[in-house]
């Protein structure tokens, strides 16, 4: 009873804000309110379902995870460095990470300094959903009135916050506008086609801040109003006299918040709420295990679309490829186009750069493997062989090396890389033992690629059986491909798996290797699964620098592209191979090297097979400039 | 044909009518690369595991052409996708795609 009183008598607090309207209601409001429970029925059924399609054993990850405070921070600090803050985009590319960063930061803190203000002036309506709180500091400007006679320091600081930071939007808006007429001046030369979802979100996107400006513009003289809204004010009363016509702008502002909230999972702008949940999956160390459900599905729904994966893709020079770009496969995925997915999975290289430059994060190589195992994984092959080849290299252990060099498929194809290798490990007077002089075994990282685990695990054990009992403390291997499968698949404990580039660096740093500089200029190649997929990027150019002059790729480190022979992928054809490695060429004769070096027997075929200056593997660079040549 | 039984060993007489079409007109479409095969071997001189057992892509080609499935998926049981033969065909053969090509088509 003395609660309705206290309504019915509209509050006055200190400031001489009153509810204009006794109630808090106006029709206007019904959009927004129904957009809003949309999304919110929307969001707690998908994230149900999510969670439901996870099995036990990674739910439980997932809870452990919320709890050990080291990840909870980890969390945290994503949440607001790539939700809010973008500081991936703004690392690459400012101008970018600007105009995202004042879309996403501003609108949040708008909402937040929003609701701080209506704790502060009108707390009654943020205590339940009869006072309205679900909309009421959405449109806390229409429904108050302030006495301007009673106007306080601290409601002006409010005002002028407010308009700062529709301001900073409006800033983010108006360059999002232009992005669309000149990707490029934003440092984008491909952007995404937009789906139908997308545009009316997008439309719907860039109305709701200059409406927001509008219609707090016509109400500034009731509710008050900063440096934006108060002029704004002045020129619509002398364009439109003293009428409260208000009320069509607000109209307007609540139906594209609502249509907009509508329109969300159905369009790029579910990236929004899905990241975060992607974020705490990831730091929870879950894999994809099915293509399309569980930890697939957040990739999914947290891929943004933007299209910063067109401009990294390798197939990107010929244009009938962009449409096997991540961007596309995620909405295929979403889509549950099977053909098409299917398609693009078979053809990406997998070189991971579409996953090294995505400022969500979306692993989208894991989902592509995910399907080829869907297609792959049921073929019945015949590895016996395998377990008695190993059974046999067991039976006399290569003895007294400390170190086992493997040499892996791809280097029996490039003798040079082999003999290089073993050149060095003499002159620096090693103690090794070659692991597959004569016959080896694949190291399965190909098998795995194809989506055929279950026959690559064989191929695993048997090495991995080899390995363990040659008694050896130390993996040497020259092919990037094996590197990644031995750190990532095989459990060898004890043993150190060391790529040759960090093996050599690390001779030279000990002395036991010693090198003189020569005057030629080179540029280093970084092999996918080396730099991306391993994260060595420093140990071969340390070395190289020692030795040469070292000009920069125009593309490098986890930007570099791919040679296009990778054997990521599946149906690239020869044709299509080649464009790409003209490109990666192209790409690494930016400042015109005498000599290109790479550290992968792949990409030393692929390079050595369209460019016009000499390719050299690494260790056979390395071994040209030994001091006191001893080369036999 | 007429079968005289005569013989000492099991004869080697390709029937071609009685081969099925369907399954190489299949694999065509899904790798067209088949069709561009001219036999060198380089494939089978790189493989990894033709150091283990009898394993050649050339050879599985020329059983397909033949009419002979079996012995293809048979040649190919033992592969280990390592792409060598991929990177030394002069004709470009996507190999690893035609392998697993014939694979499900012939094995499935």
């Amino acid at each position: 009873m003395i609660y309705l009183l206290t309504t019915n008598l509209q509050q006055i607090s200190p400031e001489g804000i009153i509810d204009r309207y006794p109630n808090s209601y106006n029709h206007f409001v019904l959009p927004f309110v129904i957009g809003i429970t949309f999304i919110l029925i929307y969001l707690f059924i998908g994230l149900i379902r999510i969670l439901y399609h996870l099995t036990g054993e990674d739910r439980l990850k997932l809870l452990k995870s919320l709890f050990n405070p080291k990840t909870a921070w980890k969390n945290i600090k994503d949440i607001f460095c790539d939700c809010l803050l973008h500081t991936k985009i703004w690392k690459r590319k400012p101008l970018l990470g600007y105009m995202h960063s004042a879309i996403a930061f501003g609108w949040f803190l708008l909402i937040v300094v929003g609701h701080i203000e209506v704790w502060l002036f009108a707390p009654r309506h943020l205590s339940g959903l009869t006072e309205g709180s679900l909309y009421y500091p959405i449109f806390y400007r229409f429904f108050i009135w302030i006495n301007p006679a009673h106007e306080t320091l601290r409601g002006s600081v409010f005002f002028f916050i407010m308009d700062f930071l529709l301001l900073y939007v409006l800033s983010g808006i108006g360059l999002a506008m232009f992005k669309r007429v000149r990707s490029i001046a934003l440092g984008m030369r491909h952007t995404t086609k937009p789906s139908l979802a997308d545009r009316v979100a997008l439309y719907c996107l860039w109305l709701i801040f200059p409406l927001r400006l509008l219609a707090e513009g016509f109400t500034a003289d009731l509710s008050g109003g900063g440096f934006l809204t108060r002029p704004l004010n002045w020129v619509f009363r002398a364009f439109f006299g003293n009428e409260l016509n208000f009320l069509p702008t607000w109209w307007a502002y609540s139906i594209c918040l609502g249509l907009f909230f509508v329109a969300m999972p159905f369009s790029r702008y579910m990236h929004i709420l899905t990241e975060p949940l992607l974020i705490l999956f990831r730091n929870a160390g879950l894999k994809v295990r099915h293509p399309r459900k569980g930890f697939a599905e957040a990739e999914i729904y947290a891929c943004s679309s933007c299209g910063l994966c067109l401009d990294a893709c390798p197939m990107n020079v010929q244009k009938k490829n962009l449409k096997y770009s991540s961007v596309y496969f995620m909405r295929f995925l979403r889509r549950h186009n099977k053909r098409k997915t299917r398609e693009i999975a078979e053809k990406c290289l997998m070189c991971g750069k579409c996953y090294a430059l995505c400022p969500v994060g979306v692993n989208s190589p894991a989902i592509r493997r995910a399907i080829r195992e869907t297609q792959n994984n049921k073929i019945q092959c015949d590895y016996s062989y395998l377990g008695k080849y190993a059974e046999k290299s067991s039976e006399n252990p290569k003895s007294g090396g400390k170190i086992l060099y493997f040499a892996g498929c791809m280097s029996h194809l490039t003798p040079t890389i082999i003999k290089s290798v073993e050149t060095i490990l003499k002159a620096s007077g090693q103690d090794y033992e070659f692991m597959d002089r004569n016959e080896g075994i694949c190291c399965g990282r190909p098998l795995m690629l194809a989506g055929r685990g279950d026959a690559a695990r064989q191929t695993i054990e048997a090495n991995s059986k080899i390995i363990r009992n040659s008694g050896c403390t130390t993996l040497l291997v020259s092919c990037p491909i094996c590197l990644k499968i031995f750190k990532e698949e095989y459990s060898l404990k004890g043993i150190k798996v060391i790529h040759y580039t960090q093996f050599i660096d690390s001779l030279i740093k000990e002395g036991k290797l010693k090198v003189s500089k020569s005057s030629s200029a080179i540029v280093y190649h970084d092999p996918c699964e080396l730099g991306r997929g391993c994260g060595i990027y420093e140990e071969p150019r340390n070395v190289l620098r020692a030795i040469a002059e070292l000009k920069k790729a125009s593309k490098e480190r986890d930007e570099s592209i791919c040679c296009g022979y990778s054997l990521g992928t599946l149906t690239l054809d020869e044709k299509d191979k080649a464009k790409i490695a003209e490109s990666s060429v192209s790409s690494l004769m930016a400042e015109n090297p005498q000599e290109i070096v790479t550290a992968c027997p792949m990409c030393y075929r692929a390079i050595r097979s369209k460019a016009e200056v000499p390719v050299k593997d690494f260790a056979e660079i390395v071994c040209e400039n030994i001091e006191n040549n001893d080369k036999n | 044909m007429i079968d005289f039984g005569f013989g000492v060993s099991p004869s080697s007489r390709i029937n071609l009518d009685s081969a099925d079409k369907e399954k190489f007109n299949e694999l065509a479409i899904a790798e067209p690369d088949v069709l561009k095969c001219m036999a060198c071997g380089s494939c089978s001189a790189s493989c990894t595991a033709a150091a283990f057992e009898d394993t050649s892509l050339r050879r599985a080609i020329l059983s397909l052409q033949n009419g002979l499935g079996d012995d293809a998926s048979k040649l190919l049981s033992h592969c280990m996708l390592c792409g060598k033969c991929t990177m030394v065909c002069p004709r470009g053969i996507n190999t690893r795609h035609l392998i697993l090509s014939i694979q499900k088509i012939y094995s499935l």
